[in-house]
């Protein structure tokens, strides 16, 4: 059975490169980049020059990259460490209902800690309005955090305008550029961004190392204190080998990163034409503004999980915005978000595309697909409307 | 958005694959509807029932439909072969526990929201009692 993987949004395969990159960094170079001796040197050198890819390819400065242990880290950061800073300059914040659960846990639980929290809406296609950010910003306002693109529906915010409107009411912009980083050029001073999160394995790099850029001026406080490692914002012994894989990585973008959307854009439009063709398909996100890479649909009448498991029966690998699915038992937040009513949103799928996938790949996921909906469409009793009554009573013996 | 190993026994997914006694049932004798699309589980169970030779009434042909996860579907097929060919007092005392059992077990999350197949077995015989006794007044 052939084997496709379209779960690129959760997490994509180390490149060969990359791992050779890293490989020397475990058992020969395995100095500590604080140590003064050739092994630690050795370390430094590593350290410093994955620290000058990141920045080169945001045109941020060196000292302003800060390694993480992950996207979610950097997120917690970014925006618990803005809060405690500034916490005597206001106490409110501001975000969206889309945001990754990295960064709308971190804004509830300050809220808990007695700051103020608004949650911005967005629309059906999961924009959200600059000109609301311009409204919602108070005189205490001390950060905003919007997402550059959504990793559920690919919608990509109107991050530019909305950092401007930052600026010039002087307030914090932080933009979790998780799903965009390596897809979307991104260059922090035309986008006047603050702060910027990122992790290494959406782009082929390993798990556990992120960044967050933070601007040179940023009043921010670290999460984890000790020996002042990463400007004194994330203490603890650098994760050499990790911060080397997420460098090769973002170094192989610079040459990838064109043709590659190309292609990809190319192989998602297909799919995206011929999945909406099956009866009660819809695509969920905006069609023009979203990432080159993302699909993400709701069947009528069909729950998700049953869903990507059929699918992952026949070889694919998706993934499925139902609450079956979750740890939470909750559907998915963006889906609710942009208007899908529960039972809608428990019929999403959700399938994003990567360097590795072909038109062949395509092709089989198209081939595969509608029949997975079909078969889970046999099972369900709703057949025209979610209120089977009216096909179910003329069942009943009178 | 959630990443999902599989979580389910061979037995679950030897359901999902092929169901069993799947579909809609005309003049079902009872059906039991269970769930809500809100929470992403629903269930109908259909039986037909009738009386063997020495007067106990059996369950002679049970059918299913759901909308939900891999165990929601699993349990509902394991139900009707469960209760498939037991009288109506037999199938009542099948419990959430004998069908998750029966299917070397469900995931603990699932246990819960996902495990109501008993639950509409027991609607569908308590809709087949009342239609009968009402069919009685009937009579009378
Ligand atoms: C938008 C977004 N933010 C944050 C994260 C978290 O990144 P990490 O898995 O590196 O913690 C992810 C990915 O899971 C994401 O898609």
């Amino acid at each position: 059975m052939r084997k496709v993987y379209m779960d690129y949004a959760a997490t994509t395969p180390v490149d060969d490169r990359v791992l050779e990159a890293m490989k020397p960094f475990f058992s020969k170079k395995y100095g500590n980049a604080s140590s003064m001796h050739s092994y630690g040197q050795d370390a430094k050198n590593a350290l410093d020059n994955s620290r000058h890819i990141l920045a080169d390819s945001i045109n941020a400065k060196n000292n302003e990259i800060v390694f993480t242990g992950s996207g979610s880290e950097a997120d917690n950061l970014a925006i618990k460490g803005v809060a405690f800073a500034n916490r005597f300059k206001g106490k409110h914040i501001i975000t969206s209902s889309i945001e990754h659960h990295a960064v709308l846990e971190p804004c509830e639980w300050l809220e808990k800690q007695g700051f103020d929290l608004t949650i911005l809406p967005v629309d059906k296609s999961g924009l959200v309005d600059p000109s609301a950010v311009e409204t919602a910003i108070r005189k205490d306002t001390i950060l905003v955090s919007i997402m550059h693109a959504n990793n559920e529906i690919g919608t990509i915010e109107p991050i530019d305008e909305i950092g401007r409107i930052c600026k010039e009411n002087d307030v914090y912009f932080h933009t979790d550029a998780v799903q965009t980083f390596g897809k979307i050029s991104i260059d922090i001073e035309k986008m006047n961004v603050d702060l910027l999160s990122t992790s290494a394995h959406k782009l082929y790099g390993p798990k556990g190392v992120g960044c967050l850029y933070v601007r040179d001026d940023v009043k921010i406080e670290p999460l984890i204190h000790g020996g002042k490692h990463e400007f004194g914002l994330r203490s603890s012994t650098e994760n050499i080998a990790g911060i080397v894989g997420f460098g090769k990585a973002v170094e192989l973008r610079k040459g990838e990163m064109p043709t590659e959307m190309r292609n990809l854009t190319k192989l998602r439009t297909i799919l995206i034409k011929e999945v909406i063709k099956i009866e009660d398909a819809h695509l969920n996100g905006h069609s023009e503004l979203r990432l080159p890479n993302n699909a993400n649909f709701w069947f009528k009448f069909i729950e998700g999980e049953s869903l990507m498991m059929d699918l992952s029966l026949n070889g694919v690998s998706a993934s499925t915005g139902s609450a079956c699915s979750s740890k939470s038992l909750k559907a998915s937040h963006v889906l609710l978000a942009i208007g899908l009513k529960p039972e809608e949103a428990h019929g999403s799928l959700r399938l994003s595309l990567g360097k590795y996938n072909t038109a062949e790949d395509v092709e089989y996921v198209l081939n595969v697909l509608p029949k997975s909906v079909e078969k889970l469409r046999k099972i369900s009793p709703f057949k025209r409307d979610w209120n089977s009554e009216n096909n179910f009573e003329k069942n009943i013996r009178t | 958005m959630r990443d999902v190993t599989c979580p389910y026994s061979k037995e679950v997914m030897n359901h999902f694959r092929n169901p069993h006694n799947l579909g809609e049932m005309n003049e079902a004798d009872g059906i039991g509807k269970v769930g809500n699309p809100l929470c992403g589980d629903v269930m109908r169970i259909y039986i037909k029932v009738s009386e063997s030779e020495k007067g106990e009434e059996i369950i002679k042909d049970i059918k299913f439909q759901t909308f939900g996860c891999v165990a929601a579907i699993a349990t509902s097929s394991m139900v009707t072969e469960l209760a498939k060919g037991k009288t109506i007092d037999e199938a009542m005392k099948i419990t959430r526990n004998n069908v998750a059992d029966s299917l070397d077990g469900l995931p603990p999350i699932k246990m819960h929201c996902s495990n109501l197949a008993a639950d509409a077995l027991h609607a569908a015989i308590k809709d087949y009692k009342s239609k009968k006794l009402q069919s009685e007044d009937v009579v009378i």
